[in-house]
């Protein structure tokens, strides 16, 4: 019963759900998508409007699509009891959680990243900010992944923890929506954006180390 | 003595679900928890399994205060809840395979003992698309697999049919003939073939 174990059976398990549930990780990515392509019809033939609010708008629209899966997380092995039996048998929840985590992150943020070439194109970004928009992604999705999880994990036990997991991660949304879009508006004015990163990749690694313990002690504490 | 608690008390929502229960459980027994429905058997059994705090009271295996031997205990404890702990969307198999590695069960050939459960032919199907009674057993399919001691089961009997009961109170009777001990609920008397079940009813209390 070592974590490793449990992380790749764990892992192999959510993916075999993930491409089963194909609607767990689709409906994320069309609502990125429809966010995206509504806003140029939105705000109208107005291309450095557009450019000038679209790295805020490509971050708010990742923040919500991953947001939207956020609650089903551990939901169904909450009421399954499978939950129930991994703590009655104390099996390492720390594997089980990473490879939740890490699943979570294959199904709600990888594809943002894969489409959002494409889209920043809608927007009309110059290759400068494109570049900005991929890195900012690659660093920022696996966080809101981090985060997402802990909220849900902390919102287990809630009936309805839609609204209450959305009130306690949003506010750690915040500092990364903040830097991530700075960064892209850096990169659009052709300027460096090194610092900006640095930052998305410092709160990135503060969570990864963090978060994981948090979400095995919160899961425990709504499974008992 | 496997299993012991001393003084027991649970409240759930202002009401006492039972207080001051004292409860043996020697290897080589069946104890059978009966009572009304509301009277309180899942939450003992939750609590006998660490999934939850008495109010008061105090749980010992081997002796050994339960916060001291707490490890020790889950890795000879087999628990099944009400809830059956099966994913839906996997198969029996990978349902199976998952609970291998999380719950160090033995290596054995899965196939043959789904196929002594009477699920031959279903292995590779979600288990969503199973009756009730097919999905109880895939959950208990644990049970052949586990090294554990004790195991601690919560209406293992529904929706099963007398064959897989039959199937089931055989597996009891071999667990308890090689040792292990088994705590139980149920809500019909429960034969066990070659040994007395003992019986702890709880009272319904207002």
């Amino acid at each position: 019963m070592s974590h490793v174990a449990v992380f790749r059976a764990t892992f192999q398990r959510e993916l075999k759900l993930l491409a089963r549930q194909k609607a767990d990780w689709v409906n994320p990515l069309l609502f990125f998508i429809i966010i995206l392509t509504l806003f140029p019809l939105g705000v109208g033939a107005k291309p450095n409007l557009l450019r000038e609010i679209a790295p805020g708008v490509i971050w708010i629209a990742a923040l919500l699509s991953v947001l939207l899966g956020a609650e089903r997380q551990f939901r169904q092995d909450y009421r399954d009891g499978v939950l129930e039996q991994l703590v009655a048998a104390r099996s390492p929840l720390l594997g089980y959680s990473l490879a939740k985590i890490a699943a979570g992150w294959l199904g709600s943020g990888l594809p943002l990243i894969l489409v959002s070439p494409l889209l920043a194109l809608f927007l009309g970004l110059s290759t400068e900010a494109l570049t900005a928009v991929v890195l900012t992604l690659l660093l920022g999705t696996p966080l809101l992944s981090l985060l997402s999880a802990l909220g849900a994990a902390l919102t287990l036990s809630a009936d309805k923890g839609g609204i209450l997991l959305a009130l306690i991660i949003l506010p750690l949304y915040i500092p990364l929506l903040i830097f991530a879009s700075a960064a892209v508006e850096q990169a659009s004015f052709g300027l460096n954006y090194q610092a900006q990163l640095a930052v998305l990749a410092a709160m990135l690694c503060v969570a990864l180390a963090l978060v994981p313990l948090a979400v095995q002690k919160a899961l425990k504490l709504n499974v008992g | 003595m496997l299993l012991s608690a001393r003084q027991l008390s649970c409240i759930r929502q202002d009401r006492v679900l039972f207080e001051q229960l004292d409860l043996q459980l020697h290897a080589g027994e069946v104890l059978q928890i009966a009572g009304k429905n509301g009277a309180g058997k899942s939450s003992l059994l939750r609590i006998l399994a660490g999934l939850a705090e008495p109010e008061d009271g105090e749980i010992f295996y081997q002796q050994q205060a339960l916060s001291q031997s707490a490890d020790d205990y889950a890795d000879n404890l087999c628990f099944i809840g009400h809830l059956a702990g099966v994913q839906p969307q996997l198969t029996a198999l990978e349902n199976l395979q998952f609970w291998r590695a999380c719950f160090g069960l033995k290596p054995a050939d899965d196939w043959a003992l789904l196929a002594t459960l009477g699920l031959a032919g279903l292995e590779d199907i979600p288990c969503q698309q199973l009756s009730a009674g097919q999905q109880r057993r895939v959950s208990l399919a644990r049970l052949w697999l586990t090294s554990a001691q004790v195991w601690i089961l919560d209406e293992p009997f529904t929706a099963l049919d007398q064959s897989a009961i039959a199937a089931l109170t055989r597996r009891i009777a071999s667990h308890c003939d090689a040792g292990g001990a088994v705590l139980l609920t149920s809500h019909q008397p429960v034969q066990v073939p070659g040994h007395s079940v003992r019986e702890l009813t709880l009272e319904y209390r207002w």
